[in-house]
């Protein structure tokens, strides 16, 4: 199906066009830096450090060179995979961050599946009976979900589930690869409430695509021409849907990466968010940097593979 | 004002809504008289106490007065909020309208620069934006603003060009009027109303990202009081005392779904396709 030239043009074009928003992107991930107040190499060495220190540090870290020089040889070592080392434990930022990776994706994973097996059939739901008693009922559940803390669903979900009915482990997180059961059972409880915004904004984005498509003139054509309306839902309207399901999607990972971020706290999970929050705290910016770089360069490649899926979904999108 | 009283008028939730906002409003700014302790006197021969006729809803781990840490925390809350998305507004809006009214390779550069922004995820961004600038409240919430910014430009510059093809816009160019006056005076006033809808909007996202900052330690300091920190403190005692949590995570929940609800209202209110006339 892919192998055909336009969509292999295009594949060629979205990869060019995705380079600019790379190089965009780390500029911003490194211009962190230059929002610090003051002296870096002074607030990195510590409140109580000597001028020798200092001065050793802004040598170590080649500060008094000029600022595009100093991102052209973070950019470069970026590219080979050199995100630099912890200022706090001088380990390689890119080895922690590799091992706690798959600790978040599996939040992140589980919360989508959550948000995609719940959000769909409500949003169907409430679209088809649009208007209704249930389509309201489901309609606010929605607006609660989408004004809920996050953080806040997770201490109760710890404090019943778990603390009270000790149904489900109350802190910590299973590596997947040593123990998938134990790592699945673990991220069961930071998954649901990370997927409660989710759940909510599928069904949002979902039942308004959905209305719309149903009260349009093709539609009203198929009755017309007399199909049933359980023929047209499945077979005219969940189609066009797809392309607004691939964008919440979209959108979904990245909001979910970030709110894994706080829900990696509630539970103790060390994942990359828990790491991202320290090193911010610590001001350890090799960390900080290093997080932040990794989930843009994954957003802007889920974005690309989603793209891609568009001219799959919606063969339209390819000719144009 | 007359489309005001209609809105309201047929929209029950939006002035439920609208009276719940007017009455934090007040609590926030009447605080030190309503609260009925100091939010920070402590009381330590009284920590965790359940709710009494002294203490309305229990005190916490410091025996400090939870209904008056919550009173107290509402202006920092609301003032978090208003920040974040008054920073995102300053710098949204205007590169929205340039980038939309501009065309070309400004255009270009502006929305590149958008899409490439909206790729962080947002939270994460403003994590990092506040380990640089440097952790608290102030800090944290103007992060908050600028990750906002690229979305509220991508609105208006929509927005913008579908205003600028309007035939005024060409009448007032005709007529010799300046750049800045065509912006100002035409094509912003007419593009501004679905930007209005999204701000209102934003406030709930911006509250939800205070709460969250707060409650990682990045936002407001302890002792003072917010309600992110209290859940936070609650975190710690969720063992001896789960109760501590309901107040403060209420109180959020209550305030973001009212902001949802006026900014939806807004929303209707505004959409030329529903207008009965």
């Amino acid at each position: 199906m892919l192998a055909n030239s336009p969509r292999l043009r295009l594949v060629g074009r979205r990869l060019v066009q995705i380079i600019p928003v790379i190089v965009l992107a780390t500029f911003v991930v490194f211009g962190l830096l230059k929002l610090v107040p003051g002296d870096l190499a002074a607030t990195l060495a510590g409140e109580y450090a000597t001028e020798e220190r200092v001065a050793q540090i802004r040598a170590e870290y080649g500060l008094n060179d000029p600022f595009l020089v100093q991102y052209g040889r973070w950019l470069l070592n970026a590219v080979q995979l050199d995100l630099s080392r912890s200022f706090q434990s001088n380990e390689p930022v890119l080895d922690q961050i590799l091992h706690r990776f798959p600790t978040t994706m599996l939040l992140v994973v589980g919360a989508l599946l959550i948000s995609l097996t719940v959000g769909i059939p409500l949003g169907i739901l409430a679209a088809t009976r649009a208007g209704s008693r249930l389509d309201m009922v489901v309609t606010s559940i929605s607006s609660f979900g989408v004004a809920l803390p996050n953080f806040w669903l997770a201490m109760i979900l710890v404090a019943t589930l778990s603390l009270s009915w000790g149904w489900f482990p109350a802190t910590g997180a299973v590596r997947f690869a040593s123990d998938p059961q134990g790592a699945i059972w673990h991220a069961v409880l930071p998954s649901i409430a990370l997927a409660a915004g989710g759940i909510a904004e599928v069904v949002r984005q979902l039942r308004s695509a959905l209305i719309e498509i149903l009260s349009s003139q093709y539609v009203r054509t198929l009755y017309a021409k007399g199909l049933s309306p359980a023929a047209i839902l499945w077979k005219h309207g969940l189609k066009n849907v797809a392309v607004t399901l691939l964008t919440v999607i979209g959108l979904l990972i990245s909001r979910l990466l970030g709110g894994a971020v706080v829900i990696e706290a509630v539970f103790a999970i060390p994942g990359m968010g828990s790491m991202v929050v320290r090193a911010a705290i610590v001001k350890d910016f090799p960390v900080v940097q290093g997080v932040v770089f990794t989930m843009v360069i994954l957003v802007i490649a889920i974005n690309m593979v989603i793209d891609l899926l568009y001219t799959v979904v919606d063969p339209r999108v390819a000719l144009k | 004002m007359r489309r005001l009283q209609d809105w309201l008028g047929g929209n029950a939730a939006a002035v439920v809504a609208l009276l719940f906002l007017v009455g934090l409003f007040t609590l926030a700014l009447a605080a030190p008289i309503i609260a009925p302790y100091p939010p920070t006197a402590q009381n330590l021969g009284n920590m965790l106490a359940e709710p009494s006729w002294q203490h309305w809803m229990g005190t916490d781990d410091l025996g400090r007065d939870v209904l008056s840490r919550l009173i107290h925390g509402a202006p920092s809350t609301l003032f978090a909020s208003f920040l974040a998305v008054s920073v995102a507004t300053v710098i949204g809006v205007p590169v929205g309208l340039l980038a939309g009214f501009m065309g070309g390779w400004v255009d270009d550069i502006i929305s590149r620069v958008i899409d490439t922004l909206l790729s962080f995820p947002g939270i994460v961004l403003a994590i990092g934006v506040t380990g640089a600038l440097g952790i608290g409240l102030t800090n944290a919430m103007i992060a908050v603003g600028i990750v906002f910014s690229p979305g509220l430009a991508r609105l208006m510059r929509a927005q913008t060009l579908v205003v600028k093809q309007e035939l005024y816009v060409d009448a007032s160019r005709c007529f010799g009027a300046s750049l800045g006056r065509i912006l100002v005076k035409h094509v912003a006033p007419n593009a501004i109303q679905p930007v209005i809808v999204q701000v209102t909007l934003l406030l709930a996202v911006a509250l939800l990202a205070e709460a969250s900052l707060s409650f990682l330690g990045l936002g407001v300091q302890p002792p003072l009081p917010s309600w992110g920190g209290m859940l936070a403190r609650a975190y710690n005692y969720m063992e001896i005392a789960p109760e501590q949590m309901y107040a403060p995570g209420i109180a959020i929940l209550l305030t973001a779904l009212a902001f949802n609800t006026l900014g939806e209202a807004l929303r209707q209110a505004l959409d030329p396709t529903r207008r009965r006339r």
